[in-house]
């Protein structure tokens, strides 16, 4: 049983709801990212997802956009992952998602990636714009990942059926049609779909994109097995890097600018680190 | 002159052009165009639709274009017979009407009652809110900002025809970054938005069914050589931004081998710097916009920033199935300079009386090298694109003179 299912199985047994923060590697440098993840560990997480900073993130929204373009300013490269899994694994045993983009995965050779995966101790992976239909080749090669697939509300009966019996891990169920990012509704018609999923086999299914509140976390876990957030947190961290004392030469340089002339090491990280773990000890308590 | 004609049946699975094109997409796109898929491959076989197609390509667009004997370039080139497509002459002004029509004809069978379209010089964003116009839809159209500025006369052409223009200021701002947005739009508002995209590209059917609709232009030009000389060319030459004038007109005589064609990227100013749009010529097979193909990106697999002096070639990807003729070597890829398509957008018009787009500049900029080497009897058939009209801003100031 790989370390994602028996994690679930733990969870399952003390009835409780997974909670899966996402974080983007290094937003907003490789340094206070790598603090970032580990202390939203400490906060709560029950598995971690992580994402691979990308110039095109195709599905995701503007507050995940802007944490991938940070993380590229500051010089981040997403094989510099791998070092950050490792570091994390010396003091962690919490099951270790990676979010890549196909592109990524390709130009590292899909091999080579896994095998770098396995190394540093990933336990699975998520590829948002890789369907199942295309990722036949990644599945043959990834044994001992488990690679996550999503559906969606508009996921058709048959494709529903498909992609349950080939799911490994957990099945990563996209709450609202549209890209990530925090919403002030969630439609609950994902709970047709996990019902529909449950018929077929008993494998965990998490929620994600737009979780943002305490109380949207508290319906979902009603019928979920976990709630995936990750703009609300990353927000958190965008409003510390946005407010920091940075060295602005031009005020009126627009938001972007504004974000590429302040250096991280003026962020407050104490503050920003507490930040982070209260509004996770807050989004969890109905968990 | 039929614009209807049996074409080769493709892939219907995946629409894999060996190992490129395909569709990688996030999960709430698949049954999406899973949709799409079926609608377009249902109304290919429907003569209704084809019917109603051939009457608008005709009595609204203008069709069949001319293929024109352009005798004093030929002189002044002084070696093989060339011929011009002349895409120029339709319905506002380029080949991009061909696509948006077919698909508008779609989306209204399809039900869908909102369009969204990307665009980069503007035209297809203008041949998308002309038949957004023409049949009353409602339609928006996602333009990165240094487009917006480098083509105010299409901008302000596309509001004109009732379109709104959603400018895109991440990123490089330019078509790529449009392209991400309009995806991203359509992910939220797939149930009534039709994505009308324009190019050769995207994730299937987008490549095959914009290949289909453009493929008018090969099919005339096909009769129309034959007409004229009784005999096939010898060269198809035609620009690659995303790829879907050439591939519409190359496809029709992928099957005879006599013809040899050649697409021109945008080298803008140099393959030795980083700055141009050469996806052959500099990148290497990726996933972009949710198919597989040629990609510029650097060697992490980011993609890189594009330049050309024409912002309809300034994208990182081209269509998968131009990689698939680059890589059987049915087709090859040569690149032109921002500077020798200038030279080419001047010589056309001093000599022709023909002012050509930018874009279809990169293909004429070919024609010296290639021209000059062939013996008269030797036929080549360019492609022009479009008309450049939308361009003179940007000549004139590449050529110092203010127009403001």
């Amino acid at each position: 049983m790989s370390r994602i299912s028996s994690t679930f199985a733990s969870l399952r047994r003390k009835n409780k709801t997974a909670f899966i923060p996402f974080l983007m590697a290094g937003d907003p440098d490789y340094e206070l990212s790598l603090e970032i993840i580990k202390t939203v560990d400490r906060s709560g997480a029950d598995l971690l997802e992580i994402g691979l900073p990308y110039s095109a993130p195709l599905a995701d929204g503007p507050t995940i956009q802007k944490s991938s373009r940070r993380a590229l300013d500051s010089g981040f490269q997403p094989r510099q992952v791998f070092e950050m899994v490792e570091d994390i694994r010396r003091e962690s045993s919490t099951p270790l998602i990676i979010m890549s983009y196909i592109n990524l995965i390709h130009k590292f050779g899909m091999e080579n990636f896994i095998s770098r995966c396995r190394q540093s101790g990933v336990d699975g992976i998520i590829v948002p714009d890789l369907p199942p239909e295309e990722g036949e080749e990644l599945k043959k090669i990834s044994s001992q990942i488990d690679l996550i697939w999503l559906l969606s509300s508009n996921s058709p009966a048959g494709r529903i059926d498909r992609v349950t019996r080939a799911a490994e891990g957990f099945i990563y169920a996209v709450s609202t049609p549209g890209t990530t990012g925090s919403r002030e509704k969630i439609s609950l018609e994902i709970k047709n779909t996990i019902s529909k999923i449950k018929e077929i086999r008993k494998i965990p299914v998490c929620v994600g994109f737009g979780v943002s509140r305490p109380e949207q976390v508290n319906s979902l876990a009603e019928f979920a097995d976990g709630v995936i957030v990750g703009s609300a947190i990353i927000e958190v961290i965008e409003r510390a890097v946005n407010s920091s004392p940075g060295d602005i030469e031009d005020a009126d340089s627009g938001e972007d600018a504004e974000i590429k002339e302040k250096s991280p090491a003026s962020i407050n990280q104490q503050n920003l680190l507490s930040q982070l773990e209260e509004f996770i000890i807050n989004l969890t308590e109905p968990l | 002159m039929s614009v209807h004609s049996k074409t080769k049946k493709v892939d219907r699975e995946t629409g894999k052009f060996g190992e490129f094109g395909g569709r990688y997409v996030p999960e709430l796109l698949v049954p999406v165009l899973e949709e799409l898929e079926e609608a377009f491959y249902h109304y290919q076989d429907d003569p209704q639709f084809h019917q109603e197609f051939e009457y608008y390509l005709k009595d609204f667009v203008g069709r069949p274009s001319p293929l024109y004997y352009a005798e004093r370039l030929t002189k002044k080139l002084g070696g093989a017979k060339i011929y011009l497509k002349r895409e120029d002459l339709n319905h506002m002004g380029a080949h991009k009407i061909n696509n948006t029509l077919g698909q508008v004809l779609l989306a209204r069978r399809m039900g869908k009652e909102k369009i969204i379209a990307e665009t980069g010089a503007g035209q297809h964003g203008v041949a998308t809110a002309t038949v957004a116009a023409m049949f009353g839809m409602d339609c928006e159209i996602f333009m990165g900002a240094e487009d917006v500025e480098r083509q105010a006369l299409n901008v302000f052409r596309m509001r004109l025809l009732g379109a709104r223009v959603n400018e895109i200021t991440r990123g490089t701002k330019t078509l790529t970054d449009a392209v991400d947005a309009a995806i991203q739009h359509w992910v939220e508002h797939s149930d009534d938005t039709f994505y009308l995209l324009g190019s050769a590209v995207g994730p299937h059917p987008y490549p095959v069914m914009v290949r289909e609709f453009q493929s008018v232009i090969g099919r005339e030009t096909r009769e129309q050589i034959l007409d004229a000389e009784g005999r096939l060319p010898d060269y198809l030459l035609a620009c690659v931004g995303g790829g879907s004038n050439a591939i519409g007109l190359f496809h029709p005589f992928l099957d005879d081998k006599e013809v040899e064609m050649i697409g021109v990227e945008a080298a803008g100013l140099g393959l030795d710097t980083d700055k141009h749009a050469a996806t052959f010529s500099r990148g290497c097979p990726g996933i972009i916009h949710g198919y597989k193909s040629y990609v510029l990106q650097d060697e992490n697999g980011q993609i890189t920033p594009v330049h050309s002096i024409s912002a309809g070639l300034d994208y990182p990807g081209v269509g998968p199935e131009h990689s698939f003729l680059k890589a059987s070597g049915r087709a090859s890829y040569e690149s032109a300079t921002d500077q020798q398509a200038v030279e080419a957008f001047k010589l056309l018009s001093e000599i022709e009386g023909i002012i050509p787009a930018l874009e279809s500049s990169h293909a004429l900029a070919y024609l010296p090298e290639l021209a000059s080497q062939l013996d008269q009897d030797k036929i080549i058939i360019v492609n022009l694109s479009g008309r450049g009209d939308k361009d003179v801003y940007t000549v004139a100031e590449e050529m110092g003179t203010d127009l403001k």
